[in-house]
């Protein structure tokens, strides 16, 4: 207990002092999650759109696998890229195992499922006279659709926040993919695995707390937008 | 050449047809009304022609084109077109936002999307509330939104579904109003539905009834109204008294029908022996508790069977060896102390009596 509360101390210690550790763990974490979301965002509106808008044979069932998808492993999720990039892998070549882009291509696959899935229930969300009325007045099919995804706009929003919520916090694929390499794919995830594998759990403590300061940020500006 | 024309035009829902053989033609800077009783298919019918729904048969022309299924050009055609729609959807945005939509659709200039914005929105009288969230606005409001955001594009046709349906009477003065002001000063091709008969009277120059699916008569209003061609017409036109006969005399004009043995007298010039429907408006019958009125020469003696209170007025249901339907004040009602099982005498004038030739 007296073990908990002196972690506790020192990892608020650390994280006012701006400790540079803790600090560049914490940039990078977020650098590379951040990046993996507006990737997957930028795949999964369109296609989200484009899924919501026709119909083809088979939809519900492409809807039902998305959703399944959504509790997909990580490790899972590890393992495939592990094997596509691995040196003897189909794209090997490329070099990229244990870099933090391989991190962002293996977080991109684990959230799109996730993303593209909100996405989809937020614009079943709206009402279907939106998109027909905006067709009434002169808009272009791609103009409806962006028009209704803005009207969805802060379920959609949510749908990204939820991305970016789980590739800051899993830990099995940044492991497996990224190495843990300090100083160059070492995130706050893998850092405080490993800490607490050496018995520093004051440091461990402060990643942790770091961990979910970003989430409260997170959370804290994606209310505000809702109440706007 | 037409600027609206549909030939055979249908649409069926599964297996029912909804619209049957529609054949209109709707002239530049025509308003042309639909009227009709509800799932006659106005709004179907209004759809087909702002091209949001593909027929199930017949073609429609604009200008002479024929864009039944035009895959390409239907965008362009549609951008023509704008659609007041029966209940509205606004947009989660201001209401400027929402007027400016189809502007920025088709790609304007700010300064003039600006503009016309404004100048449509003042139309309408909602300039006031260019900033608010149009999901906020009241029912009647909303209707003049949607009425300005399809404006604001110049249309060269107009469609307008039941424009004022569940409004109260003071929004739907309002917004006729400013349907009066686009029809004589924009000139605007309209195609309205409505059930409303009276509000297609007041506005529009040319009316087409739609009953199941089926336009039965394409007249003006005044035709409309005065001569239906068949019951169904004259029953939604409110020609409730339709009255079966004969015409069994004849002179200069004055014509006496022989109704369940009574006889009529009207002007109109139909032959010896012909069959006829006599019609007669419940407004124009009058009630008397003496023969005694001047210039009615249709006097009849008879018992009231039912009356039903309708706001300020009272149906008045009365059995003169051929039931009659008269429509009064309550307050006459009451002064001459009506009530059910009392005898009464019903009066119309000639010239309130219309004798068309028998449908079937
Ligand atoms: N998408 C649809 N699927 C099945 N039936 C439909 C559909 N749309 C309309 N209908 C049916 O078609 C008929 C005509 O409907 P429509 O909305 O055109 O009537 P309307 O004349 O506009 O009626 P109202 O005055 O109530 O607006 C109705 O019986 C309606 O139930
Ligand atoms: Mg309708």
């Amino acid at each position: 207990m007296t073990e908990l509360w002196e972690g506790l101390t020192r990892a608020i210690q650390l994280i006012i002092s701006f400790d540079p550790e803790v600090m560049e763990i914490a940039g990078r974490s977020l650098a590379i999650s951040a990046t993996s979301c507006s990737l997957a965002a930028l795949i999964s509106l369109p296609l989200g759109g484009l899924i919501h808008f026709s119909h083809f044979p088979g939809k519900r069932l492409l809807i039902s696998i998305i959703q399944t998808l959504f509790s997909v492993p990580t490790v899972l999720i590890g393992l495939l890229v592990f094997v596509l990039f691995s040196r003897a892998g189909p794209i090997g070549g490329l070099n990229l195992m244990f870099t933090p882009a391989v991190m962002v291509i293996g977080q991109v696959i684990l959230i799109i499922p996730l993303m593209l899935g909100l996405i989809l229930s937020a614009l079943r969300g709206v009402d279907k006279g939106v998109a027909e009325t905006a067709i009434s007045l002169g808009a272009s099919r791609l103009q409806a659709g962006i028009l209704t995804l803005r009207e969805a706009r802060y379920a959609v929003l949510t749908a990204v926040i939820m991305g970016f919520g789980r590739a800051v916090s899993e830990v099995g694929l940044a492991l497996m993919v990224g190495g843990n390499i300090k100083g160059f794919t070492r995130t706050l995830t893998t850092a405080i695995s490993l800490e607490t594998s050496k018995g520093d759990i004051e440091l461990a403590l402060a990643l942790g707390i770091t961990l979910l300061f970003i989430a409260l940020i997170v959370n804290v500006a994606l209310n505000r937008f809702q109440q706007r | 050449m037409a600027l609206l024309k549909t030939v055979n035009l249908g649409q069926k829902y599964g297996e029912r047809y909804v619209l049957k053989d529609v054949n209109l033609e709707v002239d530049r800077g025509d308003v042309f009304a639909l009227i009709g009783p509800t799932g006659a298919g106005k709004t179907t019918l209004i759809r087909l022609l702002d091209l949001l729904e593909t027929p199930a048969s017949g073609r429609i022309y604009i200008d002479g084109v024929d864009v039944t299924c035009s895959g390409g050009y239907r965008l362009a055609i549609r951008r023509r077109m704008a659609l007041v729609q029966q209940k509205p959807v606004v947009f989660d945005m201001s209401v400027y936002e929402n007027v400016a939509c189809g502007l920025r659709w088709r790609h304007e200039k700010s300064e003039a999307i600006r503009q016309k914005v404004e100048a449509a929105l003042e139309l309408v009288a909602m300039a006031d509330y260019k900033s608010r969230n149009a999901r906020t606005l009241s029912g009647g409001e909303t209707q003049r939104v949607a009425i300005a955001r399809a404006l604001v594009t110049q249309p060269e046709v107009l469609f307008l579904d039941e424009p004022t349906a569940n409004l109260d009477p003071v929004s739907v003065s309002k917004i006729e109003e400013v349907l009066a002001h686009i029809i004589g000063q924009q000139k605007t091709t309209i195609v309205m539905a409505t059930h409303d008969m009276s509000q297609g009277q007041r506005l529009a120059g040319r009316i087409g009834v739609l009953i199941d699916g089926e336009i039965l008569q394409l007249d003006s209003p005044s035709e409309i109204f005065t001569s239906p061609k068949s019951r169904e017409v004259a029953q939604f036109v409110g020609v409730d008294n339709i009255l079966a006969g004969v015409v069994v005399a004849k002179d200069n004009g004055l014509v006496t029908t022989e109704v369940s043995g009574y006889r009529l007298q009207s002007i109109s010039d139909f032959g010896l022996g012909e069959e006829v429907y006599v019609l007669i408006r419940p407004e124009d019958i009058t009630l008397t508790l003496s023969k005694d009125i001047g210039s009615a020469r249709n006097t009849f003696l008879g018992r009231i069977t039912k009356m039903t209170p309708l706001g300020p007025l009272v149906r008045i249901e009365v059995d003169c060896g051929f039931p009659l339907l008269a429509l009064i004040t309550k307050r006459s009602a009451q002064e001459l102390g009506l009530t059910v099982g009392g005898e009464v005498y019903a009066n119309f004038k000639t010239t309130a009596i219309r004798t068309i030739k028998r449908w079937r």
